[in-house]
């Protein structure tokens, strides 16, 4: 009898994936609130603030509409990729994640799934969004291809949140990291012009805000949806290298997990 | 009160209390959580000041209002909770075995919740004045401004305890969560309700309750005594109590039944 071939990370990935897409679409404690929750926040920013538009010195072309859903569409980013760690921590803390790492020949192909996961997670959560913000009549000024890298620098915001949750998750391997990888990127988030253009805060905010990578990011995304793109190179940069980063804290995760059996 | 029912309240108060005290992780997340948004929020808005009809030059002092809120809906989850653990564990049926009448049980339950809302008020207030909010309404202001703030947090509890014998389940009350905080996010939470602009916002903010507890709220804040304003608020607070409260006995009464 030949020994059974050893499988790729690829196949391990899909596997994985496969499972952790098909928890995401049959329950809908996990399904409904990855929906609403942004949802929650397009309309409550973009409805209740609409007259934040009027401030002097506001003067974002495509409308408040459209400012705001570039923060929210990166916000639903992150948290496709925090949420998928939950999933990820979950596992881990029922002994299934145990099984996988068990079964895997390729490791790192455990969390190429759960990232897979993630994506597709926010993919389904960003067509829902940017069809309500379209119904909600927003102001489209960019291009096909700047919508496009739009929606590029999101996929990079979610590789990055879940690389990250990734690694805590395989850390501590119980919900209870769940805090963990919640809140500091929440404060990431927060921490940028949320709503209103970096020039228009003023004291601590502003130069924290100054110094959060995530400006570049926001900054860069409403350049696109306006049409007049801007720190382009610099937000694709800090997008990439908290990628490369946060694979390096994942991989040092795997490992971890790895040692405690 | 009968003497046995104040000491049935009494134990099962005492119980609750300590119970809260033991449990950082309730008493955290309700005070740390809004006010980093407090932060963030009064400094990212603070140029909404300069739109006409602002009621104040300080936004610090207008968003004020708003940990009092969030910090209420915390006493959804840590009253339901509680309660569901006890339901989970078996601790209910132990109960319903004693001669405890069901209001003793229900009024014991909401004392973690008041400890928590007076906790919670004080820390709100005093880090709001440290940071430079206003309070019009002065020292006595302060002090109806925590009754209404604790009597708000206790009216949000009766829907936990009213959840937590519906469902039976700590999970089904977490999932509250969202739905509670729905509430939030459509009010007149960050701007004024005459500011609403959008239609369909102003309109679900104007027959939302949560925006006049804010009213209120502000009123002492940013204009003094506006006793419309606050008996709206007191009278919402009320309100939302009694129909919580009454929602969660006849629950209990079904859960007994069924146990």
């Amino acid at each position: 009898m030949s020994d059974p071939r050893p499988v790729g990370a690829s196949v391990v990935a899909r596997a994985v994936a496969w499972r952790s897409i098909h928890n995401f679409l049959t329950n809908p404690a996990f399904l409904v609130p990855s929906l609403l929750f942004p949802l929650f926040f397009f309309v409550s920013f973009a409805g209740g603030l609409a007259a934040i538009a009027n401030v002097p010195g506001f003067d974002f072309p495509s409308g408040y509409t459209a400012f705001q859903f570039v923060f929210v569409l990166l916000q639903s980013a992150a948290f496709g990729g925090v949420f998928t760690g939950f999933a990820m921590a979950r596992d881990f803390e029922t002994g299934f994640g145990r099984r996988y790492m068990l079964a895997a020949a390729h490791r790192s192909g455990i969390v190429g799934g759960y990232a897979l996961a993630a994506l597709f997670r926010a993919l389904v959560t960003w067509t829902v969004l940017s069809a309500v913000a379209l119904v909600a009549g927003m102001d489209v000024g960019g291009s096909a291809g700047e919508i496009v890298a739009l929606y590029a620098l999101a996929v990079l915001v979610n590789v990055a949140a879940t690389l990250w949750s990734a690694g805590v998750a395989l850390r501590v391997r119980s919900i209870q990291g769940g805090p963990l990888m919640q809140f500091p990127t929440f404060l990431v988030l927060f921490l940028a012009p949320v709503y209103v253009p970096l020039d228009l805060l003023s004291g601590w905010i502003h130069t924290i805000a100054s110094i959060n990578p995530v400006t570049a990011l926001l900054e860069a995304g409403r350049g696109f949806i306006s049409g007049d793109p801007v720190v382009v190179g610099l937000a694709f940069a800090i997008g990439i290298t908290l990628s490369l980063l946060f694979a390096l804290w994942a991989k040092g995760g795997l490992r971890s997990a790895e040692a405690a059996g | 009160m009968s003497s046995g029912l104040r000491n049935q309240v009494g134990q099962l108060a005492r119980r609750s209390v300590l119970r809260t005290l033991r449990q950082p992780a309730q008493i955290v997340p309700a005070i740390v959580f809004p006010l980093f948004l407090l932060a963030v929020n009064s400094g990212g808005l603070e140029d909404a000041t300069n739109l006409p009809g602002f009621p104040t030059d300080s936004y610090l002092t207008f968003v004020l209002a708003v940990p009092f809120i969030q910090g209420a809906l915390f006493s959804v989850m840590n009253s339901g909770t509680d309660l569901a653990r006890d339901i989970e564990t078996g601790f209910l049926n132990r109960l319903a075995l004693t001669p405890l009448r069901g209001a003793a049980l229900l009024s014991g339950l909401l004392a973690g919740a008041f400890l928590l809302g007076v906790v919670q008020a004080v820390v709100y207030l005093s880090v709001g004045l440290i940071a430079g909010a206003e309070l019009a309404a002065g020292p006595a202001g302060g002090l109806v401004l925590v009754i209404l703030s604790v009597c708000i947090t206790v009216a949000f509890g009766t829907i936990g305890l009213f959840a937590a014998l519906r469902f039976g389940s700590g999970e089904a009350v977490q999932g509250l969560f969202p739905v509670f905080f729905v509430f939030l996010f459509l009010s007149a939470m960050a701007l004024p309700l005459d500011l609403l602009t959008t239609d369909w916002f102003h309109t679900i903010a104007s027959v939302n309750p949560v925006t006049y507890l804010l009213e209120a709220i502000r009123s002492l804040l940013i204009e003094g005594w506006n006793i419309g304003d606050l008996a709206l608020g007191f009278g919402i607070a009320a309100a939302i109590g009694a129909i919580g409260m009454f929602a969660a006995t006849r629950a209990l009464k079904t859960r007994l039944v069924r146990t």
